[in-house]
């Protein structure tokens, strides 16, 4: 395949999820060997065995999961590989002062002596980014940088990446949101399956331009649904306080409602509480204070599995850590719930036949791809494993699904069909909590949506007219 | 009250838990800077054990303590690059790693030790000979505490202070540190986490190496199969409840040693009759109930444990 | 590469080739001790199979190594290193031969259940601290196990040693009474040690499996065993889960022990000879876990600890060489890369368990 960047230049490379952008980004900086083809830098041929020749060249990344080390702090992580020593002995105040130099040179307020665990996410992207330069990037890379941002954050963002490429320097910008492609990109490549389908400009080509370059064909990019007709309160949540992996608090007294046939979307920016708030609404964390209610009963000292028998259905937000074991086959994932109980078990004995008979059916309503049912999880594609997810719960016929991060990491048709199950299924009287951080899912598939701030829903607002504007702001802690 | 404490003799009591506190640290020490770069160690039994004998063996030929302590060193050093190149380069769980290594130390040493030492009628090299610094050692209470031991016990004190250094002031303990908190950040600011795993692995063999040669070289001046006695498990503990720093380490093993101590001083001095059995256990039930403790609250670095691989 | 392939080379051809790779190891370790490898191995083999007697007293080793090796075999498919196989098996004898040895006049059919049932109980108990520890505090099961190992020979000494307690009067050696007539398992072959004992642990096996592979417990079992948060997620306990495989476990150790003492030993001394523990991790190991696997490995184990007094006996190669053999042969099995490397294979992708390290998070609370 075939790419060019130019100096001076913010080249954004745009594709959907596993469409090779960031593997091709990480054989240019060294961490993946190519298997054929070469490197041009400078018009010179390279060959990178690390990441340590991609930086003697001037080339730096900052990738979609920070490579950042929480116990240290801002300065030891910036010099890290390139340290300010004596003879092997550190100089840590040097070391600070160079921070601090460059930080005002581009503009990237930091104090390097804080830890990285106690900075927010947008100030450690500032990090990265300076890591970057202090190495002397001439050609930063960087990977989805506003997955973690709220909108203005992203606005930032773009100036300071509109600032580097004004010095001189190229920044490559890796994204599948095509609104930001428009705004900040001089040039634009679209990638698909591992293929350069084809490079254009922001001028030359449209949104939907780009969406058929990204996927092959006309993309749904609004779910079609008609108008909710919610009913009784299903899910009500009072005050909640929950705590965090350190102890601090990372649900704030937040209060929310779900009716049947309805879905709350709480849009936010990742990190405010959303993992302790679906932990917490599924037992998987205790309540430090506050109650939850489902159909009026109190289920706050209910395990996990009385919630889930009780009508709760959860899509984790990580698939891999929460949503499936993968070594198990794609049967024993889709009864995982339920696989004590007839008909799939009788006195401890598991009744094959039972699960499998289960097992094709569901795979059959949700289209999973797959050879056969007693697959390993593992070896199914991304899309397929979400969809098998959200089979297992929708297959329980749950009262309320809560749904995290459904279509994250996942291809676009398995996008469209699992938004449209949900749709499909909170027409028959699903109540859905949604819980997002892109912003354009929760603003589609919502009903009425809830802005989630600092562990509190700081706004509640019908999805229809919603300002997508005024959504951000109030993401960012504006009021 | 004074006839209390002469019984109890508080610097005996402090002097002896510093010298049977010397292995246990050292392993720590050695299980602690493994554990830094990412690597889980459990193969410091195995280590200790193979340095007392190999110690003891080289000692005995060449009539020459010193040079058997450099050899439990250098054994030390060698085994434990089994267990680098097993769980870094070839990926076996690292537990079962260092599980094959003390099954294979308690063979090896059992092996040689009843093929050629245990029937030898010459004399033993003898122990690890004393030494008073001067001045130092006629402090009251501390100086014969610290002052008049043998090589290995000194080599302890020195050690602790220098693993700390290098942990938290060079440009080589910070590597250390990266790697076993996120081997990927590190690797992708240029760091071999590899090599800096090898290495960090290695050098703990040599800690743990001289920890054994206590058993054989200091201590007793002979071996005995299975000397350690389960000491490398204990230093691991020491390890976790000392947080993963060198100080906190020698800490925790002095309180392990200590607590051996005053177990074995129970019936002569506090007049407490408890079988011999149970005093035997006291070291191994604190290891447990510190585990249980420490545990939930101590936070290894982040990546220990998990094999680091390249994609 | 088609499946049954796939499964032809990760549980047949791999441990074959660890095995043969770990005799030679063996070899060069008898080589340098002085000896005649070929001499060794063929007095080893005589010594396990041949004899007279050989074979029967080959499978009274290995009765102990099966049911230890699935102790410690169930453990791993959970994702717990079960090292204390060796306390367990100690306590197990405690408990059970106080049972044998008390109740008198009985008949077989009744007392030897009896005393089964009181072996399993101790083991599993024993185990099910370490269980507990690490469900509640995360306290890791490697050291606790071990340390519970410590724990369990002094209180055997303990309770052995100590006249009042189990300890026998007007005997020579400190030792507990033997067990009443009816406690003793039948022989198989006359004129042979060979007892019940084996048969039972041959039953083990296809019970072990059967609880792994068709029953909602091996279930619970393995999905712990392979993503703990998924399995929490989806309802399950983790910690009890962890509890329950650690007692499943102890009680298999506890068998082995209580089931020594009914077909060989008839009492316990407070001698403890160490080693089984370790031995029942290589079986596992060699076995990958697998319940069927166990019987080869423990075969191998069997054969092995038997031959050795004969080897040493013929050849003056110390019988501790056998360890270095067990050693390496669980150094080619934990790596396949190295087997894999050495025959130019390409790495089959490994879809046996994967013995994995994991951490309970302790509980946020």
């Amino acid at each position: 395949m075939d790419l060019d960047v130019s100096w001076r230049q913010v080249h954004a490379l745009l594709g959907e999820n596993g469409a090779g952008k960031s593997t091709l980004m990480n054989i240019v900086y060294g961490l993946l060997r190519p298997d054929s083809g070469e490197i041009l830098f400078d018009g010179k041929p390279v060959d990178l065995h690390s990441p340590l020749d991609a930086i003697r060249l001037g080339i730096g990344m900052v990738h979609q999961h920070f490579m950042l080390i929480p116990p240290l702090t801002v300065a030891e992580n910036i010099v890290l590989g390139h340290e300010v020593a004596n003879r092997g002995v550190m100089d840590l105040t040097e070391s600070s002062h160079k921070v601090e130099q460059l930080s005002e040179r581009f503009g990237l307020q930091v104090d390097p002596r804080e830890r990285i665990a106690e900075l927010s996410v947008g100030l450690q992207q500032r990090v990265e980014i300076l890591k970057a330069l202090y190495r002397g990037a001439r050609l930063l890379i960087l990977d989805e940088p506003t997955a973690v941002l709220t909108p203005q954050e992203i606005e930032g963002l773009f100036t300071i990446v509109r600032a580097l490429v004004a010095e001189g320097k190229a920044v490559i910008f890796i994204t599948h949101k095509l609104a930001e492609v428009s705004e900040v990109a001089d040039v634009i490549t679209v990638m698909r399956r591992g293929r350069v389908v084809g490079t254009t400009t922001p001028k030359e080509s449209k949104s939907a331009d780009l969406a058929r370059m990204m996927v092959g064909r006309t993309v749904l990019l609004r779910v079609e649904k008609s108008p909710a007709k919610p009913g009784a309160q299903v899910l009500k949540v009072d005050n909640l306080v929950v705590l965090d992996d350190r102890r601090h608090v990372a649900v704030d007294n937040l209060s929310l409602d779900v009716r049947v046939g309805e879905i709350f979307g709480v849009a936010g920016v990742e990190g405010n509480g959303q993992n302790e708030l679906i932990d917490a609404l599924m037992g998987l964390r205790s309540i430090r204070a506050g109650k939850v209610q489902v159909d009026g009963r109190e289920i706050s000292n209910l395990s996990t599995h009385a919630r889930l028998k009780g009508g709760l259905g959860l899509i984790p937000p990580d698939r891999h850590r929460m949503g499936v074991v993968l070594e198990l086959s794609v049967a024993d994932n889709l009864v995982l719930d339920d696989f004590d109980h007839p008909p799939f078990a009788r006195w401890l004995v598991r009744q094959f036949n039972a699960i499998r008979d289960y097992a094709v059916k569901l795979i059959k309503t949700f289209d999973i791809r797959l050879q056969s049912p007693d697959q390993p999880v593992g070896s199914l594609s991304g899309g397929n494993q979400q969809k098998l997810v959200v089979a297992r719960q929708l297959g329980t016929l749950p009262k309320l699904l809560i749904a995290g991060q459904p279509t994250r990491g996942v291809d676009v048709g398995s996008i469209e069909f699992i938004h449209r199950q949900i749709v499909s299924e909170r027409d028959r009287g699903l109540a859905v909590l949604l819980v997002s951080s892109e912003l354009d899912e929760v603003l589609s598939l919502s009903d009425r949506i809830g802005v989630l701030y600092r562990g509190r829903i700081v706004a509640v607002l019908d999805a229809e007219g919603a300002d997508r504007d005024r959504i951000g702001l109030l993401m960012a802690g504006a009021s | 009250m004074s006839e209390f404490l002469q019984q109890l003799d508080p610097v005996s009591l402090l002097s002896i838990t510093l010298i049977t506190a010397t292995p246990l640290t050292l392993a720590a020490l050695g299980g602690m800077m493994c554990e830094r770069s990412g690597v889980v160690n459990i193969a410091l039994e195995g280590i200790m054990l193979t340095g007392a004998f190999i110690g003891y063996a080289v000692a005995f030929f060449t009539h020459n303590l010193w040079i058997g302590v450099a050899a439990a060193v250098l054994s030390g050093m060698i085994i434990a690059s089994l267990h680098a190149v097993l769980s870094i380069s070839l990926l076996v769980d690292q537990i079962v790693s260092g599980m094959v290594i003390n099954i294979m130390a308690v063979g090896i040493t059992g092996v040689f030790y009843r093929t050629y030492l245990e029937s030898a009628t010459s004399a033993g090299p003898g122990t690890l000979p004393h030494w008073n610094v001067p001045v130092l050692s006629s402090i009251p209470v501390i100086g014969p505490i610290f002052f008049e031991n043998q090589f290995v016990t000194y080599a302890m004190l020195v050690l602790i202070l220098v693993v700390h250094f290098v942990l938290f002031r060079t440009v080589w303990g910070l590597r250390t540190r990266a790697c076993g908190e996120h081997p990927r950040a590190a690797e992708t600011a240029g760091i071999n986490v590899h090599f800096v795993r090898y290495v960090n692995v290695i050098t703990s063999g040599a800690l743990a190496g001289l920890g054994g040669a206590y058993f054989s070289l200091q201590q007793i001046g002979n071996f005995l199969p299975n000397m350690t006695g389960g000491r490398g498990y204990i230093a691991l503990a020491a390890m976790i409840f000392g947080k993963w720093t060198p100080v906190g380490a020698f800490g925790a093993s002095l309180l392990f040693s200590g607590s051996d101590q005053i177990g074995s001083r129970m019936q002569s001095v506090f007049h407490v009759q408890i079988p011999l059995q149970f005093l035997g256990m006291l070291p191994y039930l604190l290891t447990i109930v510190v585990l249980a403790g420490a545990m939930g609250r101590a936070i290894a670095p982040a990546a220990v444990g998990r094999p680091y691989k390249k994609e | 590469m088609a499946g049954w392939r796939r499964w032809l080379l990760s549980a047949v051809l791999v441990p074959l080739v660890s095995v043969i790779c770990g005799f030679a190891v063996g070899a060069i370790a008898i080589v340098a001790a002085g000896a005649d490898p070929l001499m060794a191995y063929s007095a080893l083999f005589a010594g396990a199979f041949t004899n007279h007697n050989a074979l029967a007293e080959t499978l009274v080793s290995t009765t102990p190594y099966v049911l230890l090796g699935l102790a410690v075999a169930i453990g791993f498919r959970a994702g717990l290193f079960n090292i204390g196989a060796e306390g367990q098996f100690y306590i197990g004898s405690l408990s059970g031969v106080f049972v044998a040895y008390s109740i008198r006049g009985l008949p077989g059919i009744v007392e030897v259940p009896l005393a089964m049932i009181a072996g399993m109980l101790g083991g599993a108990l024993w185990a099910s601290i370490a269980g507990a520890l690490k469900a509640r505090f995360g306290a890791h099961e490697v050291i606790t196990t071990i340390m519970l190992n410590y724990v369990s020979f002094l209180v055997a000494s303990y309770l052995v040693d100590t006249p009042g307690l189990m300890l026998a009067r007007n005997v020579s050696t400190p030792r507990t009474p033997d067990i009443d007539a009816g406690a003793v398992l039948p022989n198989l072959i006359p004129g042979s040690r060979l007892h019940l004992g084996f048969v039972l642990a041959l039953l083990a096996v296809p019970i072990v499996w059967f609880l792994i592979e068709r029953t909602t417990i091996g279930f619970r079992l393995r999905a712990v065993g392979f993503n703990q948060n998924a399995a929490r997620a989806a309802g399950m306990s983790v910690g009890r889960t962890i509890v329950l495989t650690m007692a499943l476990s102890g009680a298999l150790a506890g068998a082995a022990g209580i089931v020594q003492i009914l077909g060989v030993n008839f009492h316990m001394t407070d001698t403890v000879a160490a080693g089984y523990g370790f031995d029942a991790i290589a079986v596992a190991l060699l076995a990958r876990s697998n319940p069927w696997g166990v019987l080869p490995a423990a075969l191998l184990f069997g054969a092995l600890h038997n031959g050795a007094s004969f080897m040493q006996l013929e050849t003056q190669v110390s019988a501790d060489l056998i360890s270095i053999v067990q050693a390496s042969v669980i150094i080619f099995v934990a790596a396949p890369a190295i087997v894999g490397w050495l025959f130019r294979l390409r790495r089959a992708p490994t879809e046996t368990v994967a013995i994995t390290q994991r951490e309970v998070d302790a509980p946020t609370t």
